[in-house]
């Protein structure tokens, strides 16, 4: 048996220690024994992950280095674009699509030797936190398959926690990498806004979205986010720095640095099992030499209803696309009217009409400035208050999601109840910060839990110094 | 049932969608509506007079690209995944008036 992680597993194919291939097969015998229990994917592309790696295993033959993530198997979330393989959203409303063109972050996958196994489950459109709102059915928790994954990214987390990949990509708008990795026991990160490219993942609030990866290791993470980061003329909202140097600090310990642990996010509503591994984390970090202090950010209780107003405004504008014309489904019907109402009507679940009307609603005239105009300034105010944190501690503390994994349908009925599994991961989004995610032990029922790191814009050198240090702690 | 939004309001939404809803769906999701505007109200109580609406966390205007010529998609690539085509473009239903 040799080691699974993604470095691990990449130097040993450049060296020629082990064949893609045979890495491959490995991962697809796992995925044969699971995943009809698990349905972490909606598509599984065996044929063109064996041709990729055979052409990664033909350019090591031939003396080529086919890049540091060599013969690595990823999941991709089923919201990112691949060309000529099928891209759901796990909607119905984009049966038969196939994108003309790859996601930036698929194709800088690629040249760095990775190899796709399929695409993942999550809730339509990326609404949802339990990925149980999937066209195609729910995924289920690797740990306790009774249980959800979390979402809306629940098959890329499930497919990490349960082997089939040692690494693959989600998509987080308010908490969908980070709230699935914590309940599924693996690391989830959501880089600061900007820092990765957002061309060719399918749209849903264009102002908080951002791709992050998963990985069972802190380093994997790292690595993986350095691979898709970085500049892309593509995408106009990508920022000139591009993505910081993570990797080479990952040693450098929390001796001085200062963390907060937040008052508003560690009280009333989150479970004792959770808070008290929360406490366990913070604890790890001060006998590691860091400063560890309590931190208020008042206005963070205010962050859900900014954020269910500001996401479902964008959402029902980028969502007007999905017309019948251009691509998927088409309801057949006397006029383009009709075809079109017909269409989104039968095309969407529940969910996706709720936030399309919600946040038409928010837009419409009369309500407009009573709530988007008030989520922006709140928004504002939150960003005020980050910034003010920040002068006084390096990165902020918190649980990812205040229980740990729920059984499925425990929430369905209830949208509001679901909502607040993403009251401590929102924030993020809305200010436009980077936060992680990083399994810290068990609470009740053996159900893992995260603790949430967050930081200033481009802070992630010391985010995930924070980050190595608590996995170190675990050892 | 606090009534922060109506039956008539959702329905209005919905139009304005494109999206149709049944008797039962119009009930249900007024109510679902209702309890996250109720859930909202939390920020009716806030003073917020003073600060600027942040829209977007990068805060950029008029990003521009050279004016170049670059690679483009493949126009019979692209309308394969169309519900409908014809010669090289989108064919929809007639768009006013009566059916033929």
């Amino acid at each position: 048996m040799t080691a699974g992680d993604a470095i691990s597993i990449a130097a040993s194919v450049r060296s020629g220690e082990r064949s893609a291939t045979d890495v491959l097969e490995e991962h697809l015998a796992r995925i044969a024994e699971r995943e009809p229990e698990l349905h972490a994917f909606n598509l599984l592309t065996e044929e063109h992950a064996r041709a990729a790696a055979t052409a990664v295993d033909e350019r090591v033959a031939s003396g080529d280095d086919p890049g540091p993530l060599a013969g690595v198997p990823v999941a991709i979330k089923d919201n990112i674009c691949t060309r000529g393989v099928a891209t759901t959203c796990s909607s119905r409303i984009l049966e038969g699509w196939k994108p003309p063109y790859d996601a930036t972050v698929v194709e800088r996958l690629a040249a760095a030797g990775a190899v796709m196994v399929g695409k993942t489950n999550l809730d339509e459109f990326a609404m949802g936190s339990s990925t149980e709102n999937s066209a195609f059915g729910p995924t289920r928790n690797p740990v306790d398959p009774t249980r959800v994954p979390g979402g809306s990214s629940g098959g890329s987390a499930a497919a990490v926690a349960a082997g089939f990949a040692p690494v693959s990509l989600g998509s987080d708008t308010g908490g969908s990498i980070r709230q699935p990795a914590a309940l599924c026991g693996v690391v989830g990160v959501k880089p600061t806004y900007g820092t990765v490219s957002r061309l060719g993942l399918v749209a849903f609030g264009s102002s908080l979205d951002q791709v992050g990866p998963f990985a069972a290791t802190v380093a994997d993470a790292a690595l993986v986010s350095e691979v898709i980061g970085g500049h892309d003329p593509g995408d106009s909202t990508s920022i000139a720095a591009g993505f910081p140097d993570v990797s080479s600090r990952l040693g450098d310990g929390v001796a001085g640095l200062r963390v907060g642990v937040v008052t508003e996010l560690t009280g009333e509503g989150t479970t004792p099992d959770v808070a008290a591994r929360v406490r366990a984390a913070a604890d790890a970090l001060a006998d590691a030499g860091a400063t560890v202090e309590e931190i208020s950010l008042p206005s963070v209780r205010y962050g859900l209803s900014a954020y269910y107003l500001v996401a479902t405004a964008e959402a029902s504008s980028n969502l007007a696309r999905y017309d019948g014309v251009r691509y998927g489904l088409r309801v057949e019907a006397p006029t383009t009217g009709e075809m079109m109402e017909l269409t989104r009507t039968e095309g969407f679940g529940d969910e996706v009409k709720r936030r399309i009307m919600l946040g038409t609603y928010a837009l419409s005239a009369g309500y407009y400035d009573a709530f988007y105009n008030k989520a922006l300034k709140v928004r504002r105010l939150l960003r005020n208050e980050f910034d003010a944190a920040y002068r006084s501690v390096d990165v902020l503390v918190s649980p990812t999601s205040p229980t740990t994994a729920f059984p499925l349908g425990a929430r369905s009925d209830d949208p509001m109840t679901m909502y607040l599994s993403d009251v401590c991961t929102i924030v993020s989004n809305l200010v436009g910060h980077p936060a992680m995610s990083v399994p810290y032990g068990e609470g009740d029922n053996d159900m893992p839990v995260g603790v949430q790191l967050m930081a200033p814009a481009l802070g992630e050198p010391t985010m995930f110094r924070v980050a190595a240090e608590l996995e170190r702690s675990l050892r | 049932m606090s009534e922060r939004i109506t039956t008539d309001d959702v329905a209005k939404v919905a139009k304005l969608a494109r999206l149709r809803l049944r008797p039962d769906e119009l009930t249900r999701f007024t109510e679902q509506l209702d309890a996250v505007l109720d859930h909202a109200e939390d920020l009716q109580t806030l003073d917020l007079d003073d600060l600027e609406p942040l829209a977007h966390p990068a805060e950029l205007s008029n990003v521009l690209r050279a004016d170049r010529v670059g690679a483009l998609l493949d126009r019979d690539e692209v309308l394969a995944s169309a519900p409908q085509a014809e010669n090289g473009r989108y064919r929809v239903p007639p768009v006013l008036g009566e059916a033929p």
